[in-house]
This record gives structure tokens, sequence and C-alpha cells, in this order.
């Protein structure tokens, strides 16, 4: 068993420093009818070359994305990562360490936060961002929870826009904390009134943009409805990289963004680990969630970083804290700092406008298309359009010929028939010209 | 900055300050020309990324990495965190095209091996638990710890029964009442008795119709076994409430003992202690959380089952026959930890896995043995895979446990835990896991006995000057909170 | 002439006519060690003895200043806000919390005065 360093010898030596005879008597706490004699009802030990061939074949059961036009997004994109990410962030110091509870060997991961604090910050238009969350959708709720301690109200309102995954992470989440989760209908079309839903005890709106549908939003107006009615705005962002084109929500006014991170520097893997990012305004930052970077000096003056502000947290308010949470997302959170770093101003913004350019280019390949409506008028790299059949079963129809031909929106929302033939369609900077038009041929076969 | 690099004391300035306006270290094409479709929102501003070539972002990060400790670089008995080696064909596994690069919302039938390998993963964690259902989707300890407890709520509430009271031992983890206070339960602190363990007695006190249940870690957050387990679980259960077990120390009894065998109801497993995966610098985790049958029901979704038609997703309530508490993550769950953490399992296998947990609880004894002569024990062994002192040999010395630490870290090894659980004096909580040789604990061993000896010998002063030999003395935390600066600002 | 008391939460409250003046004591600032953030009262909040109204923080400690008596805030001082290391310096003269008019002086009869203060603060250690 090459994990385990202890020869026979050594557990027999330590036995005998110990004082008992067998490893048995450790476990004489253990209740008698609670011991086991023997190993349970599994394989035994297998070596490397055993373990990489029976996950191997379980892979090749999968077709990845590489393997065909693939146009699906939904929250989760395919995006290049640079080959110095991956190198990066395997090197042993990174991949083997933990939360920096002891800042002196500890300053590699906490410097690597701070700045990834500071580009989300940058990213999202915002003051201040925390060193990471579970998700995008685990961030959502705890924005919800968040904008409810600054107001000190209860009522939380999620547009029909924002994505369905958001939307019932933070119902379930906040289902028995005594606020009031009101969900609007699934808005494809861009036609709810949010304003007018504002009430006294209205604590936060929660919009997405770009939405679910793939629509824009100038939030402006929104956010400043909410301030008048001493509301917060939350705003959701599910593609990160529209931040490098699109106007950022603090030139919005949102008082709270949230997203999800995987975009930059992280792989799909069949939809996590994700990253969520949480960032806000200076003057909420004591009822934010999760861990925090701080610039300090140490005891010669010299510059470094610490863990701060850790009163708000789990181990010193227990039950009182803004969150549970404990474990973030450090890794991912590194990958997404060291290929942003990589990309830089120019590089991001150019990211942007060829995942833009790709999308307007396949919106104008499928929009002649005999039984294709654009449903977005607007978008980033995705948008939604209405088939005459049911859109899940053109999926299907297009997986069989060879093409992951984006998701039907029936598989988030079910009970909405109106939904059936609505698609959802997503175009990056790996998307080809001729991916495009394979999936135009297939989608004239299909319909 | 003034600061200069020194052979290998590397100064490293923040990326920001970097910058070569327009360097780029990924060349992308020139975007085709269309007509967008922003409808006017444009981003207008810069908005202040720094420009940097390939090279200069490689060794930026390769020189972060060198002020970082690791698992890999050196002996790292942070009690409570498992910090166990992380192998290495877990990551080459996890970044198999089939595995990596494959969508949340592919069709099922593009998928079916993804589906299977969270069913064996699954599958893995019930047999080794012996516990019937398993919610995969929690994304680290914490948030199982919220499943667990959001599936108490959801069963009461389908029982009609109004009870709100969670019952948690005074040394538990401070994510155990966060999680119980975001479900909506009121906490209700336990005492510990003078042995380390829950107050049977005090605990039986405070049962009643209003309680939910317990939340109990075990082994304890003092390294012990709860040796009255069962009477524990019984009484809870004849008082109407659920037991709620914290597995953030399963790792001592994998393979030993099947969590089934011991009452408890669910327990969620952090897959990044026990079962190998990377911490990462603080995550990302994996918390599934397994249930008895009567807790099954109410499980949150997604689900994946198996029938004639191969493997599929239950992403709705109405698909699924059941009662599920709702959905607590986007997507599937952490899929890029139960790739490592199968590969684990399966490299290990049901007689390592048990060899394993032999062998922490083994060293962990060694150590409490061996160090006993210098330190004090909090509590009598055995002790399971941890173990615990107070700072009662430190007294009157003018040394604190942080400095003691501190001190530590000159001598080449990553603290323990400190000040937690915080039921005992100035804790130092050791966790040696199966990872470390004969040789690394013996060498911890010599020179933990020999810093005691110091402290007792009247070298304050050295202990409040470490560490010295590391890229930064003591940081100020002090001055961190009272003035934050929390980004890079031009 | 004013009288001050003490509660087992480590507040004192020096009154004057109907004016009780709050802050925390010297056991009190010494167990959090550095204080680096403090939040105070709103003025004009009216508060019950023994509730939350005031918040004290260190580095790894937080804590909660519980009202010694009832009353309407009138004053807070928010010269621990911007320089929370006051409340190290001078917890029992300058930095105080907030003052309150007592709408209850009778409760104070409950409290400890200084020599039983300092008893009980001799018996936790």
């Amino acid at each position: 068993m090459r994990y385990l360093p202890l020869t026979e010898a050594d557990r027999q030596a330590m036995l005998a420093a110990i004082g008992v005879v067998g490893v048995d008597d450790l476990f004489k706490d253990v209740p008698v009818p609670a011991r086991r004699d023997a190993p349970v009802d599994l394989p035994f030990h297998a070596g490397e070359m055993a373990v990489e061939h029976r996950l191997t074949a379980l892979a090749q059961k999968n077709l990845s994305a590489g393997c065909a036009p693939f146009f699906i997004g939904a929250g989760v994109y395919r995006h290049h990562i640079p080959a110095a990410v991956d190198a990066l962030i395997q090197r042993g110091e990174f991949l083997t360490s933990y939360t920096p509870y002891q800042p002196e060997v500890s300053q590699g991961t906490l410097q690597y936060l701070f700045e990834f604090q500071s580009q989300v910050a940058l990213l999202t238009g915002m003051d201040v961002a925390n060193a990471s969350m579970y998700d995008g959708a685990t961030a959502t709720a705890e924005a919800a929870a968040m904008a409810c301690r600054v107001t000190k109200r209860a009522h939380i309102l999620l547009s029909g826009d924002l994505h369905p995954h958001y939307r019932s992470v933070t119902a379930t989440a906040l289902q028995y904390s005594g606020l009031d989760v009101e969900a609007l209908p699934p808005d494809p079309l861009g036609s709810e009134d949010l304003i007018g839903r504002i009430g006294p005890d209205t604590a936060c709106v929660v919009v997405q943009n770009p939405g679910f549908f793939g629509r824009l939003r100038d939030a402006t107006a929104l956010a400043a409805a909410c301030h008048a009615a001493g509301a917060l705005l939350v705003m959701a962002v599910a593609e990160p990289v529209s931040l490098g084109l699109v106007k950022a929500p603090g030139d919005m006014d949102a008082d709270i963004v949230v997203a999800e991170g995987q975009s930059i520097g992280n792989p799909m893997a069949f939809g996590g680990p994700g990253l969520g990012l949480f960032a806000t305004r200076d003057k909420y930052v004591r009822q934010m969630p999760g861990r925090l970077v701080g610039q300090t000096v140490d005891g010669d003056g010299r510059r470094g970083w610490v863990l701060t502000l850790s009163t708000r947290e789990q181990h010193i308010r227990r039950e009182k804290a803004t969150s549970n949470i404990c474990t973030n997302s450090g890794l991912c959170a590194l990958a997404f700092t060291i290929h942003l770093s990589l990309l830089g101003e120019a590089g991001f913004r150019r990211l942007a406008r060829l995942n833009h350019a790709h999308a307007v280019m396949l919106a104008e390949k499928l929009a002649p298309l005999k039984g294709v409506r654009l449903l977005s008028q607007t978008f980033f790299n995705e948008f939604a359009v209405a088939l005459p059949k049911s859109a899940a079963e053109v999926v299907e129809a297009l997986a069989r010929r060879g093409v992951l031909g984006g998701v039907p929106v029936s598989r988030f929302y079910p009970s909405y028939p109106e939904l059936d033939g609505v698609l959802l369609l997503a175009a990056t900077e790996t998307t080809a010209e001729a991916d495009m038009d394979a999936l135009a041929d297939a989608l004239r076969e299909v319909l | 900055m003034a600061e200069t690099s020194r052979g290998l004391m590397l100064e490293e300035p923040l990326i920001f300050e970097q910058d070569s306006p327009g360097l780029c270290g990924v060349d992308l094409p020139e975007p085709p020309l269309v007509i967008d479709r922003l409808g006017g929102l444009e981003r207008q501003e810069a908005i202040g990324l720094p420009g940097l070539s390939e090279p200069a972002v490689v060794r930026h990060y390769t020189r972060l990495s060198q002020k970082n400790v690791g698992i890999d670089s050196v002996f790292y008995p942070l009690g409570s965190c498992t910090m166990k080696h992380n192998p290495r064909i877990n990551e080459k596994l996890a970044r198999l095209p089939g595995l990596a690069d494959i969508h949340p919302f592919q069709p099922a039938s593009t998928v079916q091996g993804a589906l299977e390998l969270i069913d064996l993963t699954a599958h893995w964690l019930k047999t080794l638990t012996g516990m019937p259902a398993i919610a995969m989707s929690p994304a680290a300890g914490a948030h199982g710890e919220f499943c667990g407890l959001m599936t108490i709520r959801a069963a009461l509430e389908d029982r009609r029964e109004k009870r709100l009271r969670i019952l948690v031992p005074e040394s538990a983890h401070g994510t155990n009442p966060a999680s119980a206070a975001a479900c909506g339960f009121t906490v209700d602190p336990i005492p510990a008795t003078a042995r380390g363990r829950v107050d049977l007695a005090a605990m039986k006190a405070k049962l009643g119709g209003d309680v939910a249940g317990l939340m109990l870690t075990n082994p304890n957050t003092c390294g012990l076994f709860e040796d009255e387990i069962l009477e524990i679980a019984e009484a809870v259960h004849q008082a109407g409430g659920y037991f709620y077990c914290d597995g953030a120390n399963y790792n001592a009894i994998v393979g030993r003992v099947r969590v089934a065998d011991l009452g408890v109801d669910v327990m969620h497993i952090n897959l990044h202690k026990t079962f190998s995966t990377p911490h990462g610098g603080g995550g990302p985790g994996a918390g599934p959380t397994v249930l008895s049958a009567a807790l099954a029901p109410f499980a949150p979704l997604p689900a994946v089952v198996h029938d004639d038609r191969g493997f599929r997703l239950v992403e709705h309530a109405a698909q699924s026959g059941a009662k599920p508490c709702g959905r607590l993550k986007g997507y599937h769950g952490q899929f890029g930890v139960f790739v490592r953490a199968l590969a684990y399992m399966m490299s290990m296998g049901a007689d390592g896995l048990r060899q394993a947990s032999s062998d922490a609880v083994l060293s962990a004894n060694y150590l409490l043995a061996e160090l006993a002569s210098e330190l004090t024990p909090s509590f009598a062994g055995p002790c399971m895979h941890e173990a615990l002192f107070d700072d009662r040999f430190l007294k009157d010395t003018g040394v604190t446990t942080l400095d003691f630490a501190k001190a530590m870290i000159d001598e080449g090894f990553h603290p323990m835990t400190m000040y937690f659980p915080l039921v005992v004096h100035g804790a130092l909580l050791m966790e040696p896991t199966e990872t470390e040789s004969k040789d690394t604990l013996d060498r911890f061993i010599a020179s933990l006995r020999g810093l005691a000896r110091r402290a007792k010998g009247g070298a304050a002063a050295s202990f409040k000057a470490a560490p010295v030999h590391t890229p930064r003395r003591r940081l100020d935390e002090t001055a961190a909170a009272r003035t934050p600066v929390l980004r890079w600002r031009r | 002439m004013s009288k001050t008391y003490f509660t087992s939460e480590h507040e004192w409250i020096d009154v004057e006519g109907e004016i009780g003046t709050v802050g925390i004591t010297d056991y009190a600032q010494h167990a959090l060690g550095d204080v680096v953030f403090v939040e105070l009262p709103a003025l004009g909040k009216t508060v019950a003895k023994g509730t939350e109204t005031a918040v004290v923080e260190s580095v790894k400690a937080a804590s909660e200043v519980f009202s010694p008596a009832s009353g309407e805030i009138v004053a807070t001082n928010d010269a621990i806000v911007s320089q929370p290391g006051l409340v190290n310096e001078a917890c029992e003269s300058t930095a105080w919390f907030f003052k309150l008019r007592l709408s209850n002086p009778a409760e104070l009869n409950g409290l400890m005065d200084r020599p039983a203060y300092e008893d009980f603060v001799k018996g936790l250690e």
C-alpha cells in the first residue's frame, strides 16, 4: 500500500512505546457491537495502473466537449484554459496547503487571495470582494441573507431571469430562516415588473446580467428604485467573461455582486467544483460572509498579508456568524487569478469580444433557419431561441448526430409547457465556425 | 517596494505592481467583425488589470508558491483538518477530458460514465458507513452539516412536529452552531465530562418534546471516541429526535466502525480530509452526507438513479417520488472532487482504508505517549486519530500556546491546531494522520520535547521572537483589522 | 455626586441624576485584547436592561455589551468607533460607550458596587 509509510516493525515498536499489545487495544472505547473485525465488502487495494484503467473506462463513456460541436452554457461555460494555469495550481505548496491560519508560512496563499479579491473587485466594479464561496448559486443565497441583515427586512425578490439553480438554492437555503423568498415566474422575454413589486419589507431584488435567457439589462433604474425604497440590489453574473465587455454591476449601482467564477481558469468538470465570487460596498463589509485577506506589516515592518475581520465568522461568532462557511474554493480562486493575470487588460477585453462575436455569428447563422426564432434581442455569448417543437427532443436528436446543441429550458422548468420549445445556445472563443455550420445543418434536419 | 530578494529569500510584488500596459500572456485571434448585440451596454472605462507576459506570470506564481508550506513539503499535523498525502494519480485522472471537459447539462446519454462515477462513489461511501442513502451535492463539511440539518428539519415538518432545539456539545466546531442557526434551530450547549466526553446525564436532562436532535462529532473534537454513543443515540431517538454525527473525524474509524452501527441518522463526510482530495489552500472540498432510511426521503436533489435504460439524474421533486428538502448547490455536486476521492478509495481498497485508520490512530497514540513526559495531555488515552494537549506545561513560563506554535515553525513543522477545542485551555491539537513515517514522528517528538524544555528553562524571549526562519515574521493582525486594506488600489 | 455600578457581564454604569454612562471594565478589555472594532447604538433608541446594545471586537473575539439598565440612548462616544484602541487605554474613563436616560433607576439595585465587583473578578481567576 504505497501511501502508508509505517513498516510492520515500526508498528510493533510504536505499540510497545504506547504500552499496548495490538492496534485493537487502541479502539477499546468503541462499543463492542459496533466493532468490525474484517474489511467491508469492497474491492481490496489496487495499483495505479488498475485504478487508471478503471476510471479511464468511465471517462470514455462520456462524450467530452472537445469531441463534438458544443453549444452548452446555462451557467457553466467552456473556455480555453492556458497550460500555465494548470501547471501552476499543481505546485504542491499551493495544492497541498490548507486555509492560511499560520500567515508566516502561508504568504503565497494569502498574497494570491489578496490579488484575487482585488481582481474580483475590479471586474465587478465594487469596493471589496471576499476570498471566494462554493459557487454562484450558494453565493446568491448568501447575498440575499446578507441583504436581510443589512436592511433588517425579510422580503427577497428573485427575478425570473435569474438562473433557476440560483433561485432554487436560495429558496432552499432560506426556507427555515423566517425570510420570505418570492421567485417570479421564468421570464424569457424580459417582461417582468420588478420595481412594482418592491415593498416596504423588501430587503433586496436579485437580478442576473446577462440574464439566464441571455438578455442584457441596464439595472441602473432598478438600483435607484431599490435604494429609494430602502432595499439593496443584488446582481448575479453567471458568465464573468461578460465583464470584459458589458457594463459592470458596480457602474449600475449594485450593492452586492455574486458570480460564478468557473469560466475563468477552471474546467467544466460536470458542474463542480465551482467558484463563488462575492463583492460589495465598503460600508457592508462587516455583514459579508466568507474569508477575507487584508494587508498589514510584520514585526520588521515589511508588507504582508493575513486573514482578517474574522469575528464575522463561525469559528468565533458560532451561531451568530454571518455564514456557516469554512472551506471555500481556494484552488479554483488561484486558477481564476492566474488565468486573469495571463490575460491582463488587453487579453481579457479581447476574450470577451471574441465570445460576443462568436455568439453573434451563431445567431446570424441560425436565425434564418425555418422554425428558429431568436428570443434575445441583446445578449453576450448565450441566447434563447424558440423552436416549433420540444427543445428537449431536438437536443436528443442533435446528440444522436454528434452535436451537443444547447440546453432545453424545460430541463429547469418542466411545469411550464409554454417553455417546451425554448432552447439556450452558447458560443465561446472555443466555438469554431465549422461547428456553427454543423449545428445549423443538424438543426435543418431535425426541425 | 524597497525589499529586494536575496538567494531564496524572495520578495515578490503584487501582480498589479508588475504591469507592462499592453502586454498579454495569452495569444487570442482578432475577433471577427460583427454588429454587436449589446444594446448600448458596453463597458467604457478600463478595468484596471495589469498586463504581463506568460513567463512573468509563471515566475510570479512560482515565487508565491515558495512562500507556502504544504503536506508535500512539511509535516502538517493540523488537528481536525486531516492533512494527509494527496496522491497525484487523483489529479491526473480528474484531468482526463472525459471527466474534466464535460458539461452538467449534456444529455444523459452522453455522460453515462460521469453518472456511473457519481453512483460508484456513492456506493463506496454507503458501503463503508453502512448507511442506506446519501446526498452527494454538499460542497464542503459545513455545507454537509447544513444538508443534514435541513433533512432533519424537513422530516420534522413532515411529522408536523415543532421541534426547534438542537443539542450541541460545548466542544463542537463553530460550524455546528452556525449551521444549526442557518436552519432556524436554536442551539442548546451540552457540557462535557472530566473524561472529555458528552455528559450523558446532562444531555438526557435536556431532552424533551421540543428537541430536534443532537449534533455530535465522533470521534469528538478532543480526539476521543464517545464510548457511550449507543446510549446517547438511543436516548435521542427515544425522545423523538435525530442523531446528526459530524464526520469531520471519520478518518479515524473508516473500515473499523460502520457509522450505521452507532445509531447515526445522518453524517457528512469530508472528502478533502478522509479521502485525500487536496485542501488547495482552503478548498474546494466536498461534503457528501449519508442518511438513514428515516431521513432518506428528504435528501436534497439532484440524485443519480439507475434503471434498465442506464443512469439518469432526478432534478425535480415531482420526478423523485420522495420529499426532497430542495436543492443545495448548483449542478450535480463537486464532481471533480468525487473523481479524486474515488481514485483514492480504489487505490486503498477495503483493506487499505482499514489499515490507514489503524495507522492514523496508532500514530496519534504514539505522539500522546511520547510527548506526555514534557507536555500535558488533556485526557487519558487511548485517543483516536488526534492527540490533545493543553497549556498547563507552559504555566509560569511566559510562553503561550501561540508562541509555542510559532517556535514549531522554526523547527520545520507546520503547527498543530491551536486554541481548539475551546473546552481545553490553550489547546494544542495534533493530528499526524497515517501519512507520516516513524522517522518523521520521532523527529517531531524530539523537537517538541526540546521546545518544551526550552520554554520551561526560561527562554520565553526566543519564543516571543519566533518565527525567524520564514519569509515574514509575526504579522500585525490588530492593524489589519483596525484599518482594513482588502484590495490593491492604484 | 455620581455612583458607579458593575454587572457580572463586565459592564460599568456611572449614574448621575437620571443619566447613566456605560462602558466595559478593565477586566473585559484585558480579556478581549487589542480592540479593533466598536459598534454603538443609534441615538434615541430605547433599550431594556440586559439587552445587547453595543458590540466590541478584538482580532480573535467578539463580545456584546449588554445595557446594565433600561432607558433611552442620549449620547454615544464616537471617538472609540474611529479609534477602537482607546478602549484598551481608558475603558473606565474617556472610552465610555453610551449614555442612557434611565427609565427605571430601581433596576440598579441588583448591580454590584466596586468592592463587590472586584471580589467577583477575583473569583473568576
